[in-house]
């Protein structure tokens, strides 16, 4: 692993806390994900329409990145086409896999939607927060049981010393019933170490989605 | 840098168990594509190629009991055991990494219990790991229509960093009621067998399949000639979670960049070909956008439907077996030219000398892949 990449900031929503580079930024408890997930997106004063098309999927990468990615002007030190986003989780796209199974289970209620089914694909996340910032380069969407900081360590390491990637936005991503992560990390290749960057290492990695 | 070699392959379609069943069956044009009038994955007829699921458990009855095991499970496991037993390389140690490139694995389950542990992705790969003796969390890519050919870069990128020295790579998908209600949903299918590139294509075949590859950091001793991998791409249009570019942005970027790291003329182009309006039109810009609008290139999808998950690991095994037997496959439903820009389609069989093969594909979220097959 090469030393001039590293972490520049992170961002996670889960247990119904919106954590970045460590700072509580809003909590709401006692709500479900769709009610925690337009809370983060007025509380932010967000502004995308399409968000509201999005499935809890969709939704929950979305407002990672949108909340990762504020005020850091990526997109001025970084060409779009080597800006990639590589995300994982356990579930794939099953919460909507289970809605649209919903509209086919029965023959005289039978309305599948397209608005529903373009999200029983699990990368279909990694292609709205393309659209929002403009990324062209490398996509990957990775599903196992856990969330491994090595492989992840890994697998990106490859692809920035391969000059693949120079920036990367990378994590998991995960909605299964009731249940939501999202840790999200924003990694650089041509940043110095200034105050609140970490060196890219699978340690530093586990050791921030362990910061629970 | 490590070279990334090809060892051995199988598919597993309508048109046969293994790689070199399908091809006969292709040279001699048949299709794995037919009506189907099944009220139980569809309340009206429809066009795809579907596995007989007799031939499947007899094929499996020799490895394991077919009640035991989903159709995804038999279909990958009879694709992977083939595959392993024709190569010579030792794929038990921890130098191999299994890859399962799927879009949607057990998905006909879901129907009966929509918390079943077999319609986790990485449970399935799991189960096909220790069927198999392989000794690594396996890891599973589900990148809609390119994930197979995601899938193949993902591996070799891993071998060429030193990580591993083997992958195995199965592509699978199976055709459920829960994928084409949604692709009839979206208006995709085409009333008949597919016909990519074709100036009456009026959409998309869906199919059935599994296929599998191994790559290998040393040359395979099994007799293969020497096939490569060069380092492929991923990219994404940045434009539409459902529909192409109208200027092939991201597929143009992935080819360029393929380009960029070889000094190869391109000798044949595997297209993704799906045969709908808005796919087989955006490739045609995004392959004459990098000048190789000459280069023969054909889409498998005629014959045995779109295989989703599978489609790049299927598509890249019978592009390198055009690359071992000389033999360039025309695409099966093509007649008429109907796309604006000009390509070379393959529309009869071809005997040529093919020395390498630019594989592409585009899928769902926007994303796109290109990857070089060459031989040294």
């Amino acid at each position: 692993m090469k030393k001039n990449s590293v972490i520049s900031g992170y961002c996670s929503i889960r247990n119904n806390k919106v954590v970045v580079d460590d700072k509580l930024l809003f909590e709401c408890p006692s709500e479900n994900f769709g009610g925690f997930a337009a809370a983060i997106y007025r509380h932010f004063s967000i502004s995308y329409p399409k968000f509201h098309k999005m499935d809890n999927l969709g939704k929950l990468g979305f407002l990672s990145a949108e909340l990762l990615l504020k005020e850091r002007n990526i997109n001025e030190r970084y060409s779009g086409e080597k800006t990639g986003i590589i995300l994982m989780n356990s579930a794939s796209s099953l919460d909507t896999d289970r809605r649209h199974q919903e509209t086919i289970k029965n023959r005289n209620e039978y309305f599948p939607s397209p608005a529903v089914f373009v999200y029983t694909l699990p990368n279909v996340v990694i292609g709205e927060i393309c659209i929002r910032h403009k990324f062209f380069g490398e996509g990957n969407f990775f599903v196992m049981e856990k969330f491994n900081p090595s492989f992840m360590a890994d697998y990106l390491s490859q692809l920035i010393d391969n000059n693949i990637v120079e920036c990367c936005i990378a994590g998991w991503v995960e909605i299964d019933g009731d249940n939501f992560e999202s840790v999200l990390f924003l990694v650089e290749k041509n940043r110095g170490t200034e105050t609140g960057i970490v060196n890219f290492e699978a340690a530093t990695i586990e050791l921030i989605y362990n910061s629970k | 840098m490590r070279n990334v070699y090809l060892s051995a392959d199988n598919i597993i379609t309508p048109l046969g168990f293994t790689t070199g069943e399908n091809a006969i069956n292709m040279l001699e044009g048949k299709t794995g594509i037919r009506l189907i009038a099944d009220e139980k994955i569809s309340p009206v007829p429809f066009y795809a190629s579907l596995i007989d699921s007799e031939s499947l458990d007899t094929r499996f009855s020799s490895i394991g009991e077919p009640d035991k095991y989903s159709r995804f499970e038999k279909m990958a496991i009879c694709s992977i055991k083939e595959t392993v037993a024709s190569t010579s390389i030792d794929l038990t140690g921890s130098r191999t990494l299994f890859i399962l490139s799927t879009t949607k694995g057990n998905i006909d389950l879901l129907e009966n219990n929509s918390f079943d542990k077999r319609l986790y992705l990485w449970n399935t790969a799991r189960l096909l790991q220790r069927q198999f003796n392989f000794r690594n969390e396996p890891l599973v890519i589900s990148d809609a229509c390119i994930s197979g050919v995601q899938a193949i870069i993902t591996g070799a990128r891993l071998i060429s960093a030193g990580l591993y020295d083997n992958c195995v790579i199965n592509g699978t998908d199976i055709i459920s009621e829960f994928v084409l209600a949604g692709f009839n949903s979206f208006k995709s299918l085409s009333t008949g067998p597919c016909r990519p590139f074709d100036k009456t294509r009026d959409g998309l075949s869906l199919g059935e399949g599994s296929g599998t590859i191994i790559l290998t950091s040393g040359p395979d001793a099994s007799g293969n000639d020497k096939i490569l991998v060069s380092e492929g791409f991923s990219t994404n249009d940045a434009n539409h979670i459902s529909g192409p570019s109208r200027t092939g942005e991201g597929l143009f970027i992935a080819i360029s960049r393929v380009l960029q790291k070889s000094s190869l003329k391109i000798d044949f182009i595997s297209a993704h070909g799906t045969a709908t309006s808005y796919n087989d039109e955006m490739e045609s810009v995004a392959i004459n956008r990098a000048g190789l609008q000459d280069v023969p290139v054909n889409s498998f999808k005629g014959y045995w439907g779109h295989t989703l998950g599978a489609a790049g690991v299927i598509e890249s095994i019978m592009s390198i077996y055009s690359m071992r037997n000389n033999i360039l496959f025309n695409t099966l439903g093509f007649s008429v030219p109907g796309v604006t820009n000009p390509l070379n389609l393959v529309s009869v069989p071809v005997k040529k000398e093919i020395n390498n093969c630019l594989k592409i594909a585009s899928g769902f979220g926007g994303c796109n892949a290109a990857v070089l097959f060459y031989r040294k």
